[in-house]
């Protein structure tokens, strides 16, 4: 019950980017088709997944014992760039087609502020092992969710008129903000 | 290579280890500076405090005991706490004087939407208003949509709840403390 | 490139918010008030000039494979260093600000500048290129959370302006912060577009 809490409060309340603001930058980049979106999504939940397991274990298993938790954002975003190449080449070797769908998402997770950040807040929020992995599981199942909804609505916007000045970036800044408004309606849900 | 990264990496976490020797103490001391401006703004008048822990519904709360020149308690103040927050934690600093009176309300720590539930964290809000300066055990901790008499905040009525049931804990703890 | 154009660049011409779009994360998440957004944007950038400065000094000493972990290990020890600095001095900003100040590591912006320009120009060019930008950044961000704040609670860096029951509060929530700061880059590209013609 408890685990359930924490998914609907991570996909639907909490909602990595439209109401944390985390993971903005490949929200507006790579949200033009809802094919590309779902990769993304995909990638950044298999790099969530196990990122959040090891930066647990980090935390408790160096950081802490050696009194050193003052170097976690050094030692995060670093462990979090390695197991990106890693994850990269393991896919590589082990699973080509899996590679081929998600490959050139991979390089571009690393600067997602998202991955970081899901890592820095199951330490804030004292998560255990289990919980750290459900919470980080359903945020970027909350970020995929985004992602694909927004994609499809930029596909629709592609083919409408827009005013000059609104283009591009503006107009998907204001159509995120009514998207946020709508997610806000499970707001107390949990 | 390898070399040259590892001698980065060296001068780095060097000298971000110097900062974190040399801020330690602030540090410490700003979040000391914290709680006992706290404990100032919701007693009345003494002369120093006494810390210990009790342990309400198997949470630990700090209670600072207070008491004036000639060594009488003059009240307690209690750093209290709920998960149930809208967006997690508040920590409450709640103080009470012999009387069983909520002499002052202070906010240490909330992360409630900015514009609604954030502003319990500001001195005249209504929840406040409805508790502080009343005695406790005259009070039903409940805001009014639950059958209290707490007033809630508009539009942050988890947050006003959560508020009430931390100075409802706080109250529970002062009685075990307060014989 | 003249040294007072490398500092007026990052203001309006390549604007990291409103022109070049990067580090939206900080830009929607911390501006709620424009003293956030303020402290944020300064935040920012120290750690934008500090490593600007250290990693063109240090840019022919690191060989190209390892460039961007060693850049990154330079960002992220300076993203500590005010980090703590910022608990020990600011506690009450600190706390505001979250999660958002280690996120400083991640913000496109700084990799970006240490790539594209502190890693080819020399330490004084790689300094002023960390201060206009920063100071584009900070602008940016106290604009948008002095607007957010003015039509959410009716104030301006907490001074009450008009009643705050008349502001509208969506202004300092989530989607506020994205519809802000569209209507806002609308703006900047008519103005710009009206300067340029």
């Amino acid at each position: 019950m408890e685990y359930l809490l924490i998914i609907i409060g991570a996909i639907f309340v909490n909602n990595v980017v439209l109401s944390q603001f985390l993971g903005i930058c490949p929200f507006l980049g790579v949200s033009s088709k809802v094919e590309t979106a779902a990769g993304m999504g995909a990638a950044v939940t298999f790099v969530m997944a196990i990122s959040s397991i090891v930066a647990y274990l980090v935390q408790y298993y160096i950081l802490v014992p050696l009194g050193i938790e003052f170097m976690q954002t050094i030692v995060f975003i670093l462990v979090i760039a390695s197991l990106v190449q890693m994850v990269e080449i393991v896919l590589k070797k082990l699973s080509p087609s899996l590679y081929q769908a998600l490959g050139i998402f991979l390089p571009l997770i690393t600067t997602n502020c998202a991955v970081l950040g899901v890592a820095l807040l199951l330490v804030q929020k004292e998560f255990n092992l289990l919980e750290s992995f459900v919470y980080a599981v359903g945020t970027a199942i909350g970020f995929a969710l985004a992602l694909i909804i927004f994609a499809g609505i930029r596909e629709r916007l592609a083919i409408n008129g827009v005013p000059k000045s609104f283009k591009g970036v503006p107009i998907a800044l204001v159509t995120a903000g009514i998207l946020a408004m709508a997610f806000m309606g499970f707001s107390g849900l949990v | 290579m390898v070399l040259v990264l590892a001698c980065i990496a060296f001068v780095c976490s060097a000298a971000v280890g110097l900062v974190y020797k040399v801020t330690l103490d602030p540090i410490t001391k700003a979040e000391q500076l914290k709680v006992t401006q706290s404990i100032a703004a919701v007693l009345p008048a003494f002369e120093q405090t006494a810390e210990d822990v009790v342990t309400v519904d198997g949470k630990e709360f700090k209670v600072f005991t207070a008491t004036d020149a000639s060594g009488a308690v003059v009240g307690y103040a209690f750093e209290a706490y709920t998960m149930n927050g809208f967006s997690g934690e508040i920590r409450l600093m709640v103080g009470f004087d012999t009387e069983g009176t909520v002499s002052g309300i202070e906010v240490l720590k909330q992360a409630e939407t900015p514009g609604l539930g954030a502003n319990l964290a500001n001195p005249d809000n209504v929840v406040r208003k409805s508790i502080e300066g009343k005695k406790a055990g005259e009070l039903n901790l409940k805001v009014k949509k639950d059958g209290g008499d707490v007033d809630a905040l508009t539009a942050a009525t988890i947050s006003s709840r959560a508020y009430a049931e931390v100075v409802a804990a706080a109250y529970e703890a002062f009685k075990m403390v307060n014989k | 490139m003249s040294k007072l154009s490398i500092l007026t660049k990052g203001i309006i011409k390549e604007n990291p918010t409103f022109v070049l779009i990067l580090g939206m994360c900080p830009t929607l998440g911390t501006t709620t008030s424009a003293v956030n957004g303020l402290g944020m944007g300064v935040a920012t950038m120290f750690v934008l000039i500090m490593s600007n400065i250290v990693i063109s000094l240090i840019k022919n000493l690191v060989p190209g494979k390892v460039r961007i972990p060693a850049f990154i290990v330079v960002i992220a020890s300076f993203v500590t260093v005010i980090e703590l600095l910022m608990k020990a001095y600011v506690p009450s900003l600190y706390e505001t600000l979250g999660v958002f100040i280690p996120l400083i590591v991640v913000n496109c912006i700084i990799l970006g500048r240490a790539e594209a320009f502190a890693s080819k120009n020399g330490v004084l060019d790689s300094a002023l290129d960390g201060v206009g930008i920063g100071l584009g950044f900070t602008l940016s961000l106290t604009l948008l959370g002095a607007v957010r704040e003015l039509l959410g609670t009716g104030a301006i860096f907490g001074q009450q302006l008009f009643n705050a029951d008349n502001g509208i509060l969506i202004f300092v929530l989530a989607p506020g912060a994205f519809i802000a700061l569209g209507y806002l880059m609308v703006i900047f590209n008519k103005l710009t577009a009206k300067l340029n013609k």
